[in-house]
């Protein structure tokens, strides 16, 4: 009886999510207010996480509460600290959420908003968190190291290897697609641009305070930045309607790059201090604060979804993306589902910090959880605007055309009415000159932020500013992470290229570190470039390439996962992590060879690449070309796509004949062959800590 | 739940207070300076300003990544 009680409470949960989420999924032909979609998530949350994350704390890994963690084994008040649980999980959060989260969701609305949110909550419950959960307790487990470190130390030396390679080959991809995203957000945006460059200033100022001033003074500063900050957007505004200095700071995609590459380099050289640093702290107040205004702005609003719950998109030939449902939804949508690169955060700097090994569970499940509600507003903001201004934001102009008319006319067809007029007024809304052809995820959030936010603060007349304050926040966490990831690239770069070349891997030569970072640059320059200046707008080529490489980081940790509890000889739990992986390398499998392979030149690179090469030899040119050089170019980056889609493959395919393999040999030992830390007691004395 | 309610109020500050640093790197200078007195009597702790110093050459010097 008091067990049956115990439960009653979430019984109540389980009925209200069903009957919320019934209400999404069935209702047809009138608007279902956001709110249902919110209910329907945070029961799906609630009942998972009291369930099913309890099944894989107690039964599945075994979490020993009276086990010490390396935060108590080797306590040194720095890199390892017992820290309080709550404390964790908001360090936890901030650094799984960001960019991805946000992009991903607006991407797939295409679709229509309920596919992307089934993949959303299904992924997180047994995929996505599951992955951070197990990630984290097997780093906790092994005094707090990397993923390419357990993966050497579970697999082999071999697999190691390849994962640490295809590691740097993500970074790489996700450098360009971010810098594409920023791009495609500040092209012949005065205003944009302007409040995005005034970053810089500010936070070079922030830098020399902090050093000079008021050395570590971090809450004052960023106060101090964060006024700035919004007088840059004001600033904006300003710039945006003065005739002499619009033209300053009106940009096409093209010289947006060639800056972006060039601030890339100079931001990865400079000291950490003066500028990383501060924009850093800038950036991650800012991204928690927009989090938490969003998510009380759709509980006060109340938005309707406008996209209806399923668009005929949802078949393929969608404009934002190409493809069918099966399998690029679940690549388009990473972060906010499941993510490897969070991989990469549950082994870094949290299991050092562990104060019980019971707390994995709150902050590994409950912490991506909590991404994945991010993911959910996401979809909401890019849900509630009307989907013809949807649409016409996101599809490329050689699809859609470059006028209003054209755009409404082409969308209208499709059965999303809409009216030049209303593109105008949206433009204008928002203070643009256009909102045509901004693919890429951060101005339709945006636009739909400005929506939701508008009606809690300032009413109409401040909807552009919500518009770019929503684009400023998005560009300065990028920028942050292109800063942070071409460091992390030269510093993986210097380390394999030095096996090579000794004089590369000295990281304290400033020629060294020098050539690494521009060939860092060079790297993501050239993806980004070709994003740019592609016809279909970029998007189209990188997000999937991104979501390939970062699912198969997933599942390349989930093995990981598998072959831990083979090990441990917990085999007959190892479902909990095969099934999620198995999904992974199905759905990535089969979107890489349709990637590479698929006769329709849309979604294949090589058929696309083949359109070209005919047209080179029939001496005919192939719109959007407009030389054979251009064409010649095409070809060549189709080519060099497919091959990076063929190396993803690789690199997870072999790391699944070694996990096999390590399972079959964990299988035929009689006892556990699992390389943890030896067992300590947790409540031994501070004496022993050194 | 059984704490008072200003109680509460404090620890809820107090966490807030020392998780919006950890998100930027900075882990509780207090917790280290106990930690230090703790098992390091013989040695002076750094001072806050070198404890910053020290933790933000370790967040960003050794190429640490994070997510998309």
């Amino acid at each position: 009886m008091q067990t049956l009680r115990r439960h009653l409470v979430w019984l109540v949960v389980a009925v209200v999510g069903a009957f919320a989420l019934g209400t999404v999924a069935l209702t047809r032909g009138e608007s279902v207010n956001a709110l249902w979609v919110v209910a329907a998530a945070i029961c799906t949350y609630l009942i998972a996480y009291r369930y099913y994350s309890l099944f894989i704390a107690d039964k599945v890994l075994g979490l020993d509460g009276n086990r010490k963690t390396p935060a108590h084994r080797h306590n040194d008040g720095l890199d390892y600290v017992p820290t309080d649980k709550n404390v964790l999980f908001g360090h936890h959060f901030a650094a799984i959420a960001g960019a991805g989260p946000l992009v991903g969701p607006v991407l797939a609305a295409q679709m229509g908003y309920l596919p992307g949110l089934l993949w959303i909550l299904a992924g997180v419950v047994f995929a996505g968190a599951v992955q951070d959960f197990i990630i984290l307790f097997i780093s906790t487990r092994r005094d707090g190291r990397s993923l390419g470190d357990l993966v050497k130390q579970e697999m082999g030396v071999v697999p190691g290897m390849i994962a640490l390679f295809g590691t740097f080959m993500i970074m790489i991809i996700i450098l360009a697609v971010l810098a594409l995203i920023v791009v495609k957000a500040l092209a012949e945006s005065p205003w944009g641009t302007f409040t995005v460059a005034a970053t810089v200033p500010v936070a070079l100022f922030m830098g020399v305070y902090l050093r000079f001033i008021r050395p570590g003074r971090i809450g004052e500063v960023s106060l101090i930045g964060f006024v700035l900050l919004m007088l840059a957007i004001f600033g904006g505004q300003a710039v945006s309607q003065s005739a002499e200095w619009a033209p300053l700071f009106t940009f096409d995609g093209k010289a947006l790059t060639w800056m972006l590459v060039g601030y890339g380099f100079v931001a990865a050289s400079l000291p950490v201090w003066l500028l990383l640093a501060p924009r850093d702290y800038l950036s991650t107040f800012l991204k928690i604060g927009t989090i938490i205004a969003l998510a009380i702005g759709i509980m006060f609003v109340m938005p309707t979804m406008q996209m209806p719950a399923i668009t005929q998109f949802a078949q393929g030939g969608g404009p934002v993306w190409s493809g069918s449902l099966f399998p690029f939804l679940f690549i388009t949508i990473a972060c906010g589902a499941v993510s490897g690169f969070h991989a990469l955060i549950s082994s870094g700097t949290t299991p050092k910090m562990l104060d019980n090994e019971r707390h994995a569970r709150f902050i590994g499940y409950g912490g991506m959880l909590a991404e994945s509600f991010v993911a959910v507003m996401a979809l909401v903001a890019a849900s509630c605007i009307e989907p013809g201004i949807y649409f016409a934001m996101n599809s490329p102009a050689a699809l859609v055309g470059s006028t209003a008319q054209q755009a409404a006319q082409t969308i209208s067809s499709w059965g999303f009415v809409i009216t030049p007029e209303m593109l105008l007024q949206t433009a204008k809304d928002v203070g643009e000159t256009t909102i045509l052809g901004r693919a890429g995820g951060a101005p339709t959030l945006a636009v739909g932020m400005a929506h939701i936010l508008h009606q809690v603060i300032g009413g109409q007349a401040m909807m552009a500013f919500w518009y770019h304050f929503a684009i400023l926040f998005e560009a300065l966490f990028i920028l942050t992470a292109v800063d942070a990831g071409t460091r992390a690239g030269r510093f993986m770069l210097q380390d394999l290229l030095g096996s090579f070349v000794p004089a590369l891997k000295r990281t304290d030569s400033l020629p060294a570190n020098l050539v690494a970072t521009a060939l860092c640059v060079a790297a993501w320059g050239y993806f980004l470039y070709q994003g740019v200046v592609d016809p279909l707008g970029g998007i189209n080529t990188l997000w999937p390439l991104f979501g390939i490489s970062n699912q198969m980081l997933a599942a390349v940790a989930l093995l990981l996962g598998v072959v831990v509890l083979f090990r441990m000889k917990r085999e007959r739990y190892a479902w909990v992590a095969i099934a999620p992986a198995v999904w992974l390398l199905a759905c990535t499998l089969t979107a890489g060879w349709q990637k590479i392979f698929s006769a329709d030149p849309k979604i294949g690179f090589l058929s696309h690449a083949a359109k070209y090469t005919e047209g080179l030899a029939n001496g005919v040119l192939v719109a959007p070309a407009k030389t054979p050089e251009a064409m010649s170019r095409i070809v060549f980056n189709d080519r060099l796509d497919a091959a990076l889609c063929a190396l993803f493959m690789f690199v997870v395919l072999s790391v699944l004949v070694y996990s096999i393999k390590a399972c079959l040999a964990a299988r035929a030992a009689n006892r556990p062959t699992t390389q943890e830390t030896p067992f300590e007691p947790a409540g031994t004395s501070a004496a022993a800590a050194h | 739940m059984a704490l008072a309610l200003p109680e509460a109020g404090r620890y809820f500050a107090r966490s807030l207070k020392q998780s919006l640093r950890l998100m930027v790197g900075l882990p509780d200078y207090d917790a280290y300076l106990t930690h230090m007195a703790a098992t390091h009597p013989d040695r002076p702790p750094m001072s806050y300003e070198a404890f910053f110093r020290e933790r933000l050459e370790a967040r960003y010097g050794a190429g640490k990544g994070r997510c998309c």
